[in-house]
Formats: structure tokens, sequence, C-alpha cells
């Protein structure tokens, strides 16, 4: 049988299983109809260097107040784990939450965890009282460090940032799964359509994070809505526990009373 | 004294760290701060006394993924 119950992230259980990236999107406005559209309850959002006068970011942050979400915020960008940790910390403080996307990244052409460095920075965080959401890779050895570290939910990617690929490794994160029964996984960067987030929550993932495939997309509302649907759909399949595949036919129909005409 | 105000090299006349966010326009805005790469709750920011080339940050809510 398998485990139908929702997992909840850090006590918070969401109807939603979507978790939207905030950036890319033509406009403010596109951005509140895919988070509407989709009926997400979490978005991700950053820090950026201010400038003195006429900063964007008050604006940025009262539209995402107006919009009830909670939100999760990153570290994008961050290569080493003092930065990554320095950059957690002045997220606290502004966002005002001790929920945290940790990214620290080992490689810029694939923007590939620096799984190293994250293991430590989630260990210093989780002890500052943080609720670290790592961005991480399908090793499950390295997802049961991160689990000693203290994260209680772990985060890794279909395929490279950016790259809309969708699953990279199928057969990896199938076996993340069956190796964390009971850890809250969510399928974090690279999903490019609703087929691929589908898929992931038909192997049991408990949550899909994107960004660039809804806000890039030519009308990213009702591409949010396709994702919310598909998510779903994927969901209830995995809760409906699938056939196994096999490499012959079976027929369907029940050959037994067929008229003998031949 | 010359600081570095997020990568940028600033003339400033304050000593702490919270007078150079008012002199240079940042009093009242929603930032978080951090000082040679280490965060600065705002709650210090009066007894942060800077000296020539610190190199200060000042970030604030944005867009991410």
């Amino acid at each position: 049988m398998q485990e139908s119950a929702t997992k909840a992230f850090y006590g918070f259980e969401p109807k939603s299983r979507l978790f939207l990236g905030t950036a890319q999107y033509p406009s403010p406005a596109i951005l509140a109809d895919a988070v509407r559209a989709s009926g997400v309850e979490v978005v991700t959002v950053s820090l950026r260097r201010e400038a003195g006068e006429g900063g964007a970011g008050e604006a940025f942050w009262s539209l995402v107040k107006h919009l009830g979400v909670r939100v999760l915020p990153n570290t994008a960008g961050c290569h080493g784990v003092k930065e990554a940790v320095t950059t957690a910390q002045m997220a606290r403080e502004v966002f005002g939450t001790n929920w945290i996307k940790l990214e620290v990244i080992g490689e810029d052409d694939t923007l590939q965890p620096d799984v190293v460095g994250l293991i430590e920075a989630a260990r210093l965080l989780s002890a500052d009282g943080f609720e670290v959401f790592p961005y991480t890779t399908e090793d499950i050895v390295v997802g049961g460090r991160l689990l000693d570290a203290g994260c209680e939910v772990l985060m890794p990617w279909g395929a490279p940032i950016g790259s809309g690929r969708g699953l990279n490794n199928p057969y990896g994160l199938r076996t993340m799964r069956q190796h964390f029964p009971d850890i809250p996984l969510v399928v974090d960067a690279g999903i490019g359509l609703p087929s691929h987030a589908a898929h992931a929550m038909e192997l049991g993932y408990d949550g899909i994070l994107l960004n660039t495939a809804v806000a890039k997309a030519g009308d990213p509302a009702l591409m949010a809505k396709a994702f919310a649907a598909a998510i779903e759909a994927g969901r209830q399949a995995y809760e409906a526990q699938p056939i196994e595949a096999r490499d012959m036919a079976a027929p369907s129909t029940p050959v037994m009373g067929k008229a003998f005409l031949s | 004294m010359t600081l570095l105000l997020n990568g940028e090299p600033r003339e400033v006349a304050a000593e702490t760290l919270a007078q150079v966010l008012d002199e240079l326009g940042y009093a009242g805005r929603v930032v978080a701060t951090a000082v040679n790469g280490d965060f600065v709750p705002a709650r210090k920011r009066e007894t942060v006394r800077l000296t020539e080339g610190d190199r200060i940050e000042v970030v604030a809510p944005m867009q991410g993924g």
C-alpha cells in the first residue's frame, strides 16, 4: 500500500503541490494572474542589491504580500557556504520566515549543486533555527547527509535549472522516493512541461517547484493552471497505484466466450 | 571615508551603519545588510561602526526561482 497522506513541509500542509518561482514574468500583473489561476500557496523569492534611490524591491514585496501566499526565499547564485549562510540570514530578516531554499551552486554551465557545501550550509542554518529546503541532486547518500544536517525536506533536481528537459534520471528519482518513504520530496528545477511534473508526481513526489516553464510560456497563467492540473492528476495516479509496465501485450478484452468464426 | 556599497565606492560622512543607510537614502526601506560578508541585523545597525574600505551590502526583496 502506498503512502497517500499529505506530507507536511515543516508543519505546513498546502492543498496545492505546486511551488512557483516569481522571476522572468512579462509583468507583475501576469505573475499575480499565474499565482491566482493555479491556486499556488507557496512562491519563491530572492534578494538582490538595492539602490539607495527608488529601488524596485519595495514594489515587488508589496505585490507578493497582497497575493496572500507563503514565501520561500532562496539563496540563488551563491557559490560558497559563507555566502549562502549570510544570504539566508538576510532573507530571514527581510521576509520574516525561517524557510530557506538553499542553493549552493558548484558549476555554472549546469548550475549543479555543490553538495559538499550544501551539506555544510544546511548544518549551519538548521542549527540556527532555519527550516531548510535544500536544492540537491538525486544522490541518496547526499540526501541522507542532508537529513543528518537537520533538513526535513529534500529537493532533488529534475534537470539543470531553466533547461526544461524534464526528469533526466527517473530511475534515480524513483530510487530516492523508495529510499526516503517518509520524507517530503520536491522535484526542483528542469521541468518544462506539465507531463514532466505529472511524471514526477506519479513516482510519488510530494511537490514540484518550477519557474521558467510558466514564466516564459506564451500564456503564463494558463500554463500555471495546466501545471496545477497535471500535478493533481499525477498525485491521484500515484495514490491509485499504477499497474506495472510489461514487454508483451496482454488482451484487455476477455478471450473466453469469443465467437469461433474462422 | 570611502566605503564600498554594493560594489561601488561611496564617500560618506556617517560613522555607523544606520547613519550610512540614512545618508544614502535607505531610511525606512525594507532592506537587509551585511558588512564585510557578515550579516548585520537591523537592530545592530546603530552600534556597528564602519571604517575606511568596509564592504557594505544592502539587499531588498526581488523576484526569484
